[in-house]
């Protein structure tokens, strides 16, 4: 759900609501307060600055969104799952309830709550009364009409529109088919702001405008058509001028009121629309997308800006991978394409078109998909199966190697294979030595193929392509996982039980291991010391550890491994194991008999995708625990699709230590996707924190509080520069004469400051939350800096900060 | 916002030969001129000196012809019987055949009568030549001798009988004017060195040979008889270089290209195959009768053919100033500066730059696909033009369609003229395209079932197309027929021992020898 005033777009992720400017695109800070998913969020009428959030946890918040300050909770009692407005219902917000208990029927209540006005922070607001019981679950089926004189909402077939003033519901109903048959059931509603007229979307795509609507006799309506499949959103523009609407397709249409059928179009701006908002004055439209993306619309109808979080398909087919050039994450992004996510700085930073064809917004179309990728060891070549028709007999696949254009910093085509195998490709890995790139395919029709580059002689071009080398096959038996030792001298391949080693520089078979029970799942070699071990998971539950140099098993024992994922910078392997209905994490060395780190009960979905994930620079975390995390960190997707990540205690103290503004660290930031992992590491913080010595902090950021909360206040909230200027420039003079004489004792010193300062602050009743977080985060620096004369200043430059400047806002927004 | 993505047409194996910068080396010949003569053409040289005039042996006589004229620009018509082997003096000016009788003749080229007649051959003499110093004049014979003769008192100055069987090929050095070569029936080449009066080097070649040749440097010497082309090296002592056997009947003639001594061969075949210098035939010329002699220009300016039916062929290679004409021919499109027109402007430092979107253009069947007019988009890319001469195109558009799930509404609704271009399209038998291909096939029988009957010319259509495929049909049966004749006999072939994967690269070569058999007949 987006809401958009001219600067700032908003929108529910989460628990959290986010504010992005519409300008750089950036996100500027979430307003964080809510304790479970954010259901729908509205503007104050009454005043532009603030905003109504509600949430499934029972409560509407109200905050003020440029500072991110929550000013008011109102409890309700109730899960909420919608909040509408209106200008003329002065504190009373209208909200969508859950009937009863019954939840099983989806039965929804819009009820109209008045705001208590009272100067606490925490109200409880009890006084609901009752709209409608025929409501639908869809929050988009509910709006106001002109003035909001009356409401309506549809539900199924039946259109109901409530007039505030005669206290009357007037319904209005549609077949459920007709003889062409279309689908009329309502999936959306908007009221004209100034006309009498409501638009409503429907299942088969058409879009009805109701009129005369206040006689129930003669009501009118008239049908337009053109989205094929179901209308998902409905949007007047401010003055009513054009209605927009948006669906699956991914095209915007402005349809010009009161002009028939005159429509423009918006088409390819991502994933299915789900919502269309429009600024206060119309300048600006912004739709979000199905694909975790807001697109910022300017009038003329030309994009000005997309805010993209990491894309979020149907499912992850490939594998959680790494490149090894940007140290991106690299999974499936939207449809057809590889998305390259930064974790560093956690922004998407590009998608790879790989199938490059036209992608058709159609329900139920069978298209390309990218289905397998991996990477090289140096990042230069990356290879990716598409594939199109598992559902069908036919499967279509392509094989594609891709080679990387350092000029242009980008992955170029450099081989299609169409007839790879003759059926589906189950794995894929390169070589991981530095001299030679092979790269090893085994598909279901029992062979496995290594692929070389190499120029063909006969052609005598510049450019090398890739062909196939060798084929081999074990017993017409059915490969399916395929691994190169670290030094690529051995492949080994698993043909259902049995496990083959293979020279790839002679192609010989060297050796087959085999243990009896169950099909092999997972396989993998041993890194830097421990590369003479071979790993492998059975479907019997079996976790074995060949050692090839005496081609005996080692140890085995019996886990139920969903997952293997071995660290390449270091020996470890961890093993996410999925047992009554919860997984449990194990990372051990291969050569060791016993796991380095096991976490029980992580969490209670099935982990079939996990990455290491290297570091920039190594920590040195003496902690045994978390030791295994020193050189990489492990991220793994759960079925959810939710991606999480194990930390160190010591991160954790960094990231919130930092500013608020600056945690980039912190995956939760922007996307729903990674929601949970917020809540997980908040477990983690729990998990880690007893174990860890609070003495090595790292630095804090520097600075006296003044200018930390000069720099941390908006500026528009800020009294004239001159007024500032020299009590800034008097504090910096002070602190420069401080004396600094015997560290110890100032750090002591600056301890009992500490306490004091805390006392003040309880007893300046300081009301926002997040200020009184900044202080104390910024206590660790007071030390050094603090001066003494400045706490005068800072009391004076809280004054001035509580003085009410709402009467500069005023004047902000009028001058555009 | 992207953009729309165009139908990618997939780039597709070409079948056949591969395109090198030799074969379009080759490639770069005007189609031959035609010239009959009254026999068998069994000689034809070139003259050193511009305009390289050439002599052509045919029958009695012998024809000089211009480079570019068609009617020969001087005869030799004095013989009573068959001439044979008529060959240019180093300076272009003296010419000298054998004949039949056994009689050879020296003419002036711009005379008539023959100058000299060196008598002594008892049997006819098939190759002359002029020895290097322009002196002597050397002459293999089927009396199983080899003669000498010197040009101003036209006396034998020695006479060389070491073969065994005739004389006929006979290759005099250019460096050295006591050296030559010759080859015979008898299975050899020798070397011959007038200063020791014997053969110096003999090479046994294996089969009768045709022809003999010197590269220019005179450390490779070519020979040709039966299938083979060997080549040896005189500086290793006569040693085989390499053997190729790349016709399948007798190599009668070869010769060298002046641009980087490429080796050319013709043979009864048909065919004057292309050497690289890798010995790889890089190009084949294809003539309508057995060649019996061939000659290449200096600079390869043209190519002359011989045949056994009498019929000179020659061509000219084609130059620039050809194509040129041939443009100015065509419509004049607009000019360059057109399209460069503002593009080369570098903005001033304080000028404020407006950056224009750049316009995608996009075929014609792209634009009907991007507004999802599909029946439209079929009917664009299955115009005639575009089906015949780049069948890649429309059967992307086809798979373009399937995948969005509209090719049947694309199929549709045609009336006669329109279904009639969709049988009409004839690559179904090709397999890069025959998949698709069937598949629309399938639909439009399945759509136009009841209405069939009613249109002749579409019935007759699909009357033609029963019995191709039909046919094809069959050629697959027998090509199956063949590929398990080939399995059982890779079994047999295969060891027993060998370990389990070594079948697999085997099967795989297997695999290779099948596709090249498919590929064979598919031609």
């Amino acid at each position: 759900m987006t809401e958009r005033v001219n600067r700032f777009v908003l929108c529910t992720s989460g628990d959290s609501v986010k504010v992005y400017s519409t300008r750089t695109e950036e996100w500027l800070h979430s307003l964080q307060g809510h304790t479970n998913q954010v259901t729908g969020i509205a503007l104050n009428r009454a005043n532009h600055l603030q905003v109504y959030s509600c949430s499934a946890d029972g409560t509407v918040k109200l905050w003020d969104f440029i500072d991110g300050i929550l000013i008011k909770t109102f409890i309700i009692g109730y899960p909420l799952f919608a909040i509408y407005v209106s200008e003329k219902h002065d504190g009373i917000v209208f909200l969508h309830i859950a009937m009863d208990t019954d939840s099983k029927n989806e039965c929804f209540q819009l009820v109209a709550v008045h705001l208590p006005k009272s100067a606490e922070q925490e109200v409880e607001a009890k006084e609901l009364s009752a709209v409608s019981s025929r409501i639908s679950p869809n929050p988009s089926c509910t709006a106001f009409g002109r003035e909001g004189q009356y409401i309506a909402f549809a539900r199924h077939l039946q259109l109901n529109v409530y007039f505030f003033r005669k206290q009357k519901t007037y319904s209005f109903s549609l077949k459920a088919t007709d003889k062409k048959g279309a689908k009329n059931a309502f999936t959306c509603i908007a009221c004209h702001p100034a006309d009498d007229c409501i638009a409503t979307g429907h299942e088969d795509g058409k879009i009805r405008l109701w009129r005369n609507f206040i006689h129930t006799k003669e009501y009118t309506y008239s049908t337009q058509h053109w989205h094929h499949n179901a209308v998902n959103t409905l949007c007047f523009t401010p003055e009513g001028t054009n209605l927009l609407s948006g669906g699956i397709e991914s095209v915007l249409v402005q349809w010009q009121y009161g002009a028939g059928n005159r429509k423009e179009f918006l088409p390819r701006l991502g994933g299915s629309i789900l919502h269309v908002s429009t600024s206060s004055d119309g300048q600006l439209f912004c739709t979000s997308h199905s694909d975790n993306k807001i697109t910022v619309i300017e009038s003329s109808f030309k994009v000005c800006g997309v805010i993209q979080g990491l894309v979020k398909g149907d499912a992850v087919l490939t594998d959680l991978m790494i490149d090894p050039r940007s140290k991106a994450l690299v999974l499936n992004g939207k449809p057809g394409h590889l998305q390259f996510y930064s974790l560093m700085r956690d922004k998407h930073l590009y998608n790879l078109d790989i199938v490059q064809q036209e992608y058709i917004y159609e329900a139920g179309l069978d298209q390309f998909e990218v289905v397998k990728a991996a990477f090289d060891i140096n990042g230069y070549w990356l290879a990716t199966v598409e594939e199109r028709g598992q559902k069908s007999s036919d499967l279509e696949f392509v094989l594609k190697l891709w080679a990387y254009d350092e000029r242009t910093q980008s992955f170029v085509l450099n081989t299609t294979i169409t007839a790879a195998h003759t059926d589906r490709i189950i794995s894929m890995c390169f070589s991981s030595s530095e001299e030679t790139t092979m790269l090893v395919t085994t598909a279901e029709d029992g062979q496995f193929k290594a692929w070389c580059q190499g120029a063909d002689a006969d052609t005598q071009q510049d450019q090398s392509f890739w062909s196939c080398e060798f084929v081999g096959s074990y017993h017409n038996l059915k490969p399916t996982n395929c691994s190169f030792s670290a030094d690529s001298s051995l492949l080994a391949v698993n043909f259902q039980e049995v496990i083959t080693i293979w020279s790839p520089d002679t192609w010989e078979l060297l050796t087959t291991l085999c243990q009896p029970p169950g099909v092999v799942r997972d396989l993998c070699f041993g890194r830097l010391s421990c590369s003479k071990y071979l790993i492998a998971t059975t479907t019997r539950n079996l976790l074995c550890c060949w050692n090839l140099l005496t081609c005996a098993l080692e140890w085995s024992t019996s886990v139920e491994v969903s997952k293997l994922q071995p660290d390449p910078l270091s020996e470890n392997v961890a093993a996410f194991s999925y047992q009554s209905k919860h997984t449990d994490l194990f990372v051990f060395k291969p050569s060791e008999p016993r796991p380095l780190f096991t976490h029980k009960n992580m969490c209670s979905e099935k982990i079939h995708r996990a990455v290491f994930v290297p570091r920039e620079e190594p920590l040195n975390n003496c902690d045994e625990s978390s030791q295994w995390l020193n050189r990489s960190q492990l991220y793994f997707l759960t079925q959810n699709m939710d991606l999480l990540t194990f930390s160190t205690a010591t991160e954790e103290d960094r990231m919130l230590s930092s500013s608020k503004r600056l945690v980039i660290d912190d995956s939760v930031a922007v996307t729903p996707f990674y929601l949970l992992l917020g809540k997980h590491r908040q477990q983690q913080q729990k998990l880690n924190t007893p174990s860890h010595p609070a003495a090595d902090k790292p630095q804090q950021p520097q600075g006296s509080v003044t200018i930390t909360e000069l720099l941390h206040t908006p500026a528009h909230v800020l009294p004239a520069a001159s007024v500032l200027c020299s009590m800034l420039v008097s504090s910096l003079l002070i602190s420069n004469t401080g004396v600094r004489k015997d560290p110890l004792r100032e750090m002591e010193s600056s301890e009992q400051e500490m306490n004091s300062e805390k006392e003040e602050e309880h007893s300046e009743e300081e009301m926002e939350a997040c200020d009184s977080q900044q202080e104390l985060r910024a206590q660790g620096s007071v030390d050094e800096v603090t001066p003494k004369l400045s706490k005068a200043q800072e009391r004076e430059l809280k004054r001035i900060r509580k003085t009410d400047f709402s009467w500069m806002t005023g004047l902000i927004d009028s001058k555009p | 916002m992207a953009s729309f993505k165009p139908t990618k047409v997939p780039f597709l194996p070409k079948l056949g030969e591969k395109v090198t910068e030799e074969t379009l080396y080759w490639k770069n010949y005007k189609s031959p001129v035609q010239i009959k003569e009254f026999g068998a053409i069994t000689k034809i040289d070139f003259s050193p000196l511009p305009p390289h005039n050439y002599a052509v042996t045919a029958s009695t006589r012998i024809h000089i012809y211009g480079p570019h004229s068609q009617e020969p620009i001087r005869s030799f018509t004095r013989f009573r019987d068959t001439a044979y082997g008529g060959r240019f003096r180093g300076d272009g000016k003296l010419l000298v055949a054998g004949s039949e009788e056994g009689l050879i003749r020296l003419f002036d080229i711009s005379g008539r009568v023959a100058l000299r007649q060196f008598k002594g051959h008892t049997k006819a003499v098939h190759m002359t030549s002029f020895l290097s110093d322009g002196f002597r004049v050397v002459s293999g014979s089927d009396d199983l001798s080899c003669r000498v003769w010197d040009v101003p008192s036209a006396v034998e100055l020695s006479s060389l009988t070491e073969h065994t069987d005739y004389i006929r090929a006979l290759a005099p050095s250019k460096l050295n004017p006591d050296l030559f070569v010759t080859g015979s029936y008898d299975h050899t080449v020798k070397v011959f060195d007038m200063r020791s009066g014997s053969s110096v080097m003999t090479m046994q070649h294996g089969h009768p040979v045709e022809c003999v040749l010197l590269y220019p440097s005179e450390a490779l010497l070519v020979s040709t008889g039966g299938r083979y082309v060997k080549v040896w090296d005189l500086l290793k002592g006569g040693q085989e270089l390499v053997s190729l056997k790349n016709h399948h009947k007798t190599v009668t003639c070869a010769c060298l290209s002046s641009v980087g001594n490429k080796l050319l061969t013709g043979s009864l075949d048909r065919h004057v195959k292309v050497y690289n210098s890798s010995y790889k035939v890089v190009h084949n010329f294809d003539c309508d009768a057995s060649i019996l002699s061939m000659a290449i220009a200096p600079d390869d300016e043209a190519l002359a053919v011989g045949m056994t039916n009498g019929v000179l062929s020659v061509r000219h290679r084609r130059h620039k100033k050809d194509k040129e004409t041939l443009t100015s021919r065509r419509r004049r499109g607009p000019s360059y500066q057109v399209f460069v027109k503002g593009k080369n402007f570098v903005p001033r430092q304080d000028d404020f730059l407006v950056s224009k979107p750049v316009k995608q253009y996009l075929r014609k069947y792209d634009k009907q696909l991007k507004s999802f007019e599909v029946s439209k988009a079929l009917d664009t890319a299955l115009q005639t033009w575009t089906r015949t001469s780049k069948p890649d195109v429309t059967v992307a558009v086809i798979i373009e369609l399937k995948r969005r799930g509209t090719l049947k509404n694309a199929l549709a609704g045609r009336n006669e003229e329109r279904c009639f271009c969709l049988l009409f399209f004839r690559h179904i038998f090709d397999p890069r395209f025959s998949r698709p291909l069937l598949m629309v096939g399938d639909i439009v029988l399945d759509l136009y079932q009841q209405v069939f009957h009613q249109s002749p010319v579409v019935e007759r259509l699909l009357q033609r197309l029963m019995e191709v495929l039909g046919r094809e049909a069959e050629l697959q049966q027998e090509l199956l027929q063949v590929l398990g004749i080939l399995d059982t006999l890779f079994t047999s072939l295969t060891p027993r021992k060998e370990v389990k994967f070594w079948i697999g690269s085997c099967r795989n070569t297997d695999q290779n020898v099948k596709a090249c058999f498919f590929q064979s007949m598919a031609r």
